[in-house]
């Protein structure tokens, strides 16, 4: 868990180039590897936004939270955890439906198609 | 700044730190809290939930961040050892000092452990903290090399049950032994005493009462109990469970007031006899008792905060304290209020008692029957809150008041009504202390529509839980009494059922998820519509998981479920569990070859766990290959139609059972609905098949085949009732395409047969009337439109393999393909995920 920490857009050192826009599935996450980090990242195809947050899931520690359904809730966008549907803000991090610790979130952009995600290091 | 200093960070210490944190004068004040646990507090109420999974977070009640948060110095792993009321000091056994202007103990209490000879003995235990939880668990593993392990509680008490049905569900076979004539003796009389008894005897338990246990024996470990009159017990696990013994210790040394038993003393604003030092929760002896419920201890809490506060509206302890109980888990309901056991001449009692269901219930009414005084509710308690509810608000009777326990017979009365009749000072959650009144000013003010929004303004519902029934009665009644109909909408971003949605996508031809929102909905979507969305889509247009995976449940996303290590289980279709040796050798090819653990199914199939997402489609490729579909263990379809081996060659088989079973798997495999799907086909009435406890069955006699539907096992297990029969084969697949048809479009999300047929307003019978004597005039429909999605059947694994975009979802990464690294553990000759 220590591994993760969020990043904001401000802060970016790093940005790594996750993969070209139509290799990321419509609407659904999918997952990438920073170093030994997994990342999960997130195309909402309604607002046309891009997210990232780490892939682990902070309630069983397991990686597996780019696999999850993404929605929305009183317009935060989030991302529910396949296990035991545990969701998390995409804005913030935070577990919206329980006590979990949160989730780090990290900053996407869009450049000529590919997608990158923002890091400090 | 004033200091404030709470010693005990238990389920009453922390209310009184989640109050101050509310408290507009919090501000004038500085608050610590010691806690000799090492975690934040937690809910011990719930305790025994930690024996499902361990999971102490569950549990929690506040994080060290909150405490951090509202300013609360939390100091954890720490007893308070030294307290000096004159100088108002104390100290810690790490040495830590600290002065304090207000003091309160909510130290709690711990177990009593009789002194009896030989309690040492390791595999003796008691059951308060989620140390001792583990330590119950870490033991009960061990003991399942022994065989034959029993495991005994002693205690019949509110706990000891409790805990029994906890080491009975963790597979021990389990004795209670109560020292009095009768289990529950403070709560129960006679007749509800030996009416449990008999149920939980029924459930395995053992019960032994009178009887007083002399010593522990076993040499190290235990292995048996003595009894004074000399018999014996065997047992490899004790839980002792014999009460509470106020923890006065602290206190004591201080020269602080205690109880001759023990406790400490407190009067009405729970003040002890040191100055500004007060005393809440079970640690507090008040009105000479100590009260070993939450509730009690919240008012204390209350009570003790407005009172150092100066609050001007503060009020002090009620004089009798309300004592009703319903007990949780032990497989069967118990309850009891108020007054259980009146002085004789005192009141009239009115007793129902129904042997064979199991069933005792008895009311205690004032002798000119206007008042409810108590009583004691055994095998069904359901109406528990509302009587309970009559007793605390004295509230008028109904003439014959025997109606309050028989129900009002002849006109069908309406159980829920009678909250709306209750006065707006009644306390509906006692454990937060909420009204009836403040739950209706926030419906009304429009703050909150449903129950989870009176739980979020008030917290009602969050102590023991034992309100939320009555909440959502009044949400229901609330809404109802202002002309507003109550519908089970989706989700925030469908404002309809599922069968209206249903019906308006049929309507308007609707094709994606994005367009039904677009044209139904508001808002972006949820985990929730989408898989019903897509269910819908499946049912309607015998759509695949495929075409729009990203809103299939992620199970149905990657076509496999995931297990507790983020691998995937691979079930192919056995119909009715007819399976060839070469199969049988194919599948264990792909098994070895794939090093996948592999177990035979409660469905007659074989599951192969542990694939990496990667490796399940040359997985099903392989399978493919060899014949095999998808088992749709997944989806919310048609999962099995078990078999029996049937007339072919049972010698008392009426008909070819297994051929009948294949033709109806293969008839609705795929098929998705609502809630998953379950059948069985039996040859004769002996069941082999367990087809009564499946979605529909189907069992053969002389005559053709009596249909049966609405069973599941599950946790709510309940037997299939009949539909039609004896009729042909023919006949039996037209009423079941009639009946799931009916039932695909009419049943909410994840509501599966058993429970759509209780909601439905005439039950089996108008059921039976639509499908057998068609009265909507519907069944030609209905079995156009499933033969519709029978023609349309195709095998989704077979799609996605054979499809290169399709299959791209498997990828587990997008940026390289590096596999993942996963770990597992050996078991036995296979292998199993690291355990969580
Ligand atoms: C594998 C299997 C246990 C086994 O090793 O035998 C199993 C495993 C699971 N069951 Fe089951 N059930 C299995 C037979 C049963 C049976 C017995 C039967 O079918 O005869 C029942 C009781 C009968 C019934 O359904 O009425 C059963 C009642 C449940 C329930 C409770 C359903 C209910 O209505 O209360 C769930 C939870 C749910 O569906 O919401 C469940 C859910 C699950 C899930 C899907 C839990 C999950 O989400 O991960 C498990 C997935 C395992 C996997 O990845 O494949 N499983 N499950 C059995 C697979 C049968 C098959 O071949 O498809
Ligand atoms: C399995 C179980 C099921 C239950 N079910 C129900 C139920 O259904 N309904 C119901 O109403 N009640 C139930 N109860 C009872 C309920 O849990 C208690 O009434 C409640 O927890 C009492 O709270 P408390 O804060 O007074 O004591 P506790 O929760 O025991 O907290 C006291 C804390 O103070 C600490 N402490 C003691 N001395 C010191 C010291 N000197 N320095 C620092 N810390 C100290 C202790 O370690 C402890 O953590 C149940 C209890 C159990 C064990
Ligand atoms: S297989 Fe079924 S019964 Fe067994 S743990 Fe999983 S869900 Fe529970
Ligand atoms: S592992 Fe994510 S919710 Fe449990």
């Amino acid at each position: 868990m220590t591994a993760y920490q969020t990043i904001l857009p401000n802060q970016v050192t790093t940005w790594f180039r996750a993969g070209r826009t139509d290799q990321f599935p419509v609407g659904a996450g999918a997952t990438i590897k920073y170093g030994q980090r997994q990342i999960a990242v997130f195309y909402f195809n309604r607002t046309q936004r891009w997210y990232a947050c780490q892939n682990l899931c902070p309630h069983k520690l397991e990686n597996v939270l780019g696999r999850g359904l993404i929605g929305e809730q009183d317009g935060v966008p989030k991302v529910a955890c396949p296990l035991h549907k545990r969701t998390f803000s995409l804005e913030t991090g935070e577990n919206l439906n329980g006590d979990c610790p949160p989730v780090a979130v990290f900053p996407v952009r869009i450049e000529g198609g590919d997608v990158y995600v923002g890091f400090i290091d | 700044m004033q200091q404030i200093v709470v010693i005990g960070n238990g389920m009453v210490g922390h209310k009184f730190c989640d109050l101050f944190a509310r408290h507009p004068r919090r501000h004038a004040f500085q608050l610590t809290v010691f806690g000799e646990e090492q975690r934040p507090a937690y809910d011990r109420v719930h305790l025994s939930a930690y024996f499902t999974d361990r999971d102490a977070d569950k549990l929690s009640l506040a994080t060290r961040e909150w405490y951090a948060e509202n300013q609360i110095e939390l100091r954890t792993g720490e007893l308070v050892t030294e307290l000096d009321t004159a100088n108002r000091q104390l100290g810690t056994h790490l040495g830590y000092e600290m002065h304090y202007d207000y003091l309160v103990l909510a130290t709690g209490s711990v177990p009593f452990v009789p002194p009896i000879p030989g309690k040492e003995k390791s595999g003796v235990f008691v059951y308060r903290t989620i140390e001792d939880l583990d330590a119950i668990l870490d033991y009960a593993a061990k003991l399942r090399e022994l065989p034959g392990a029993r495991s005994v509680v002693m205690g019949g008490g509110l706990l000891g049950l409790e805990a029994a049905k906890a080491t009975l569900d963790m597979g021990l076979p389990t004795d209670v032994v109560e020292f009095a004539p009768r289990l529950m003796p403070r709560q129960l009389d006679e007749g509800g005493a030996a009416t449990l008894t008999s149920t939980l005897e029924g459930l395995g338990l053992g019960v032994h009462l009178s009887k007083s246990t002399s010593a522990v024996g076993g040499n190290g470990c235990i292995t048996h109990l003595d009894f004074s009159d000399g018999s014996q017990l065997e047992a490899d696990l004790l839980i002792i469970s014999a009460g509470i013994r106020p923890r006065d210790e602290l206190a004591r040394k201080a020269g602080i007031e205690v109880g001759p038993r023990g406790g400490i003393l407190a009067d009405e604003y729970m003040r002890t006899s040191a100055p500004d030092v007060f005393v809440i929760g079970e640690a507090a002896l008040y009105r000479e008792m100590i009260y070993g419920l939450v509730a009690p201890g919240y008012d204390m809490a209350r009570v003790s905060l407005s009172t150092i506060m100066a609050d001007a509206d503060g009020g002090c302890m009620p004089e009798s304290i309300d004592l009703s109980t319903k007990l949780k888990l032990i497989g069967t309901d118990v309850a009891s209020f108020g007054e259980c056991f009146p002085e004789p001449g005192t009141a009239r009692s009115i007793v129902y008692h129904d042997e064979a269901a199991g069933i005792y219930k008895r009311i205690n009414v004032s002798p000119d029957g206007s008042r409810l005084l108590g009583g004691i509710l055994v095998g069904d308690a359901a109406d528990y809150n509302m009587l309970h509810q009559i007793y605390k608000n004295a509230m008028a009777l109904p003439p014959q008041p025997e109606d309050l326990i028989l129900g009002t017979r002849g006109s069908g009365g309406d159980a829920g009504a009678g909250i709306m009749d209750l006065p707006d000072a009644a306390v509906i959650c006692s454990c937060e202390n909420v009204t009836k009144g403040t739950l209706c000013g926030h419906l009304s003010a429009e703050q909150a529509h449903s129950v989870k929004d009176l739980v979020a303004c008030t917290k009602a519902g969050t102590g023991c839980g034992g309100c939320k029934p009555i909440l959502s009665d009044l949400v229901e009644n609330y809404l109802k009494s202002q002309g507003r109909v109550v519908r089970n909408t989706l989700c925030e971003h469908f404002a309809y059922t599922r069968q209206e949605l249903r019906d308006l996508i049929v309507l308007k031809q609707l094709r994606t998820y994005d367009e039904a929102l677009d044209e139904l909905g508001h808002g972006h979507g949820c985990e929730t519509c989408k898989p019903a969305l897509a269910g819908i889509f499946a049912t309607v247009y015998a759509e695949t998981a495929n075409p729009q995976a990203a809103i299939q449940d992620t199970n149905d996303r990657f076509l496999a479920n995931i297990q507790r290590n983020g691998t995937y289980s691979v079930v192919p279709r056995v119909p009715a569990g007819e399976i060839t040796p070469d199969k049988l050798i194919a599948i264990g090819a792909v098994a070895k070859k794939y090093g996948l653990y592999t177990k035979i199914t409660g469905g007659q199939r074989i599951d192969l766990f542990g694939a990496r997402l990667d490796q399940l489609p040359p997985i099903w490729e392989e399978l493919i290959a060899a014949g095999f579909e998808s088992g749709h263990a997944y989806g919310k379809s048609l999962r099995t139609v078990k078999s029996c081996v049937g007339s072919t060659w049972c010698r008392y088989g009426m008909d070819e059972s297994v051929t009948f079973a294949i033709e109806i798997e293969e008839r609705y495999k795929g098929l998705r609905s609502p809630h998953k799907l379950k059948g069985g086909v039996s040859g004769c009435i002996r069941e082999c098949a367990e087809a009564r406890g499946k979605d529909f069955g189907l069992i053969a006699v002389e005559e053709g085949y009596n249909v049966y539907v609405c069973g599941n096992g599950g946790a709510r297990p309940k037997h299939a009732e009949l539909l039609a029969g004896p009729v042909d084969r023919q006949t039996a697949v037209r009423y079941l395409d009639r009946f799931l048809m009916f039932y695909l479009r009419t049943a909410g999300p994840l509501v599966r047969t058993a429970k759509w047929l209780e909601g439905l307003e005439g039950g089996i019978a108008y059921l039976r009337s639509v499908v057998v004597d068609d009265v909507l005039g519907i069944n030609e429909e209905l079995e156009t439109e499933m033969q519709g999605l029978v023609n349309g059947y195709r095998c989704e694994w077979k799609e996605a393999v054979n499809d290169p975009a399709l299959r791209a979802r498997f990828r587990p990464f997008v940026n390289t393909d590096e596999a993942e690294e996963l770990e597992f553990v050996a078991l036995r000759e296979q292998k199993m995920p690291k355990p969580w």
